[in-house]
């Protein structure tokens, strides 16, 4: 049995049914971001008075990262372009800079989790503070790239302070009270920050990996069914532009405010 | 997207670019915001740079995904999500001072 309205509109909603399918799921994603900041917000505006990291997240590598989504959002529309005004090489061109500019911004995401992962924040036996990222450890001691600071607030605003000393720091484990990276588990900005970031990267993810099953295997229905194949490639994109969108709104309130 | 009108490659690359220079536009605005010295209150900040990021939305979700041709269907499904995403976002605000007692904040 055919499928109906794949290609065709349907007569009563003007549309076929996979771009009504893929607003709905659109819909549904708004609810599920929107939750999440709305946990945001809540926790933000409710934390504690100088408790909230600010200059915590590289601001060049997010913006790297808006730029190159932004970029794809333009490349997944002149792929869509391409296939409407029937030049197959254009789109194939189109949607492998789509691909490689996703993966980049992934790229990126990763360096900025493995950044985080290996920085340390270590309270020591004498109510010090050593702040920096891991060179070296063993059973001894631990080596750090970092500083030292008695307020722990200090460590919260960096924004305030300038650039941040960078010296190497060797500690003996007989001076260490405990220690932690920066991983989720950390504060309440980074629980939120892992939990906002790695949802959008896993889109990311799917999208890259429709639009790149559309772009090799799945480009054989150009020959077939041109039009199904065009309608295919206006709902990835649909899809993609979402994506750009949530980031466009992380950006900001992760790495600016 | 829209399929409804004539597409002419060219005339879709200019405004992709004419796009993308508005959208860096309002990645550099942001920045600059976040950046302006502190006897600007953080809420100001916070209030101009979601202003930003608006307009910015608005350029990827009017021009790019054709939200500003589309049919009465999308626009309907759309106000239903932004009803729920407003009420989501009022109960957040309206919840706000009603931390349970002993709440960790950070």
């Amino acid at each position: 049995m055919e499928i109906p309205y794949t290609v065709k509109p349907r007569p009563d909603t003007g549309i076929y049914n996979a771009k009504v399918g893929i607003w709905l799921f659109l819909a549904s994603e708004v609810m599920l971001f929107g939750g999440l900041f709305s946990a945001y917000v809540l926790l933000r505006v409710g934390a504690d008075e100088g408790y909230w990291p600010h200059g915590w997240l590289d601001v060049r590598l997010g913006t790297l990262n808006t730029v190159l989504l932004a970029l794809s959002a333009i490349t997944t529309l002149l792929a869509w372009v391409a296939c409407k005004v029937g030049q197959f090489g254009r789109f194939k061109f189109f949607h492998a800079c789509t691909i490689v500019l996703a993966l980049t911004f992934l790229g990126v995401k990763m360096y900025e989790y493995h950044d985080k992962w290996i920085h340390y924040e270590i309270k020591l036996k004498d109510g010090r503070f050593a702040d920096g990222h891991m060179i070296a450890s063993d059973d001894t001691s631990v080596t750090i790239e970092g500083r030292y600071v008695t307020d722990e607030k200090a460590l919260y605003d960096l924004r305030s302070q300038g650039p941040i000393p960078r010296d190497e720091i060797k500690i003996s484990r007989s001076d260490i009270l405990s220690m932690e990276n920066y991983g989720p588990w950390h504060n309440t900005f980074l629980a939120l920050y892992f939990t906002l970031t790695g949802l959008h990267a896993l889109h990311i993810l799917g999208g890259t990996l429709v639009i790149g099953y559309l772009w090799g295997p799945g480009s054989r229905m150009w020959k077939k069914d041109p039009e199904r194949f065009t309608n295919r490639i206006e709902v990835s994109g649909l899809f993609w532009h979402f994506v750009d969108l949530v980031w466009i709104f992380l950006f900001p309130v992760l790495y600016l405010t | 997207m829209s399929d409804s009108h004539p597409v002419d490659f060219k005339s879709y690359l200019q405004r992709c670019i004419f796009i993308f220079v508005g959208v860096l536009c309002a990645i550099g605005l942001m920045i600059y915001i976040s950046y302006l010295p502190p006897h600007y209150s953080w809420a100001f900040k916070v209030a101009l740079i979601l202003c930003v990021a608006s307009i910015n939305a608005f350029l990827v979700a009017g021009f790019l995904m054709h939200l500003l041709s589309e049919k009465k269907l999308i626009y309907t499904l759309l106000v239903f999500t932004v009803f729920f995403f407003v009420g989501l976002m009022g109960l957040t605000l309206y919840a706000m001072q009603d931390f349970p007692m002993g709440t960790m904040m950070h």
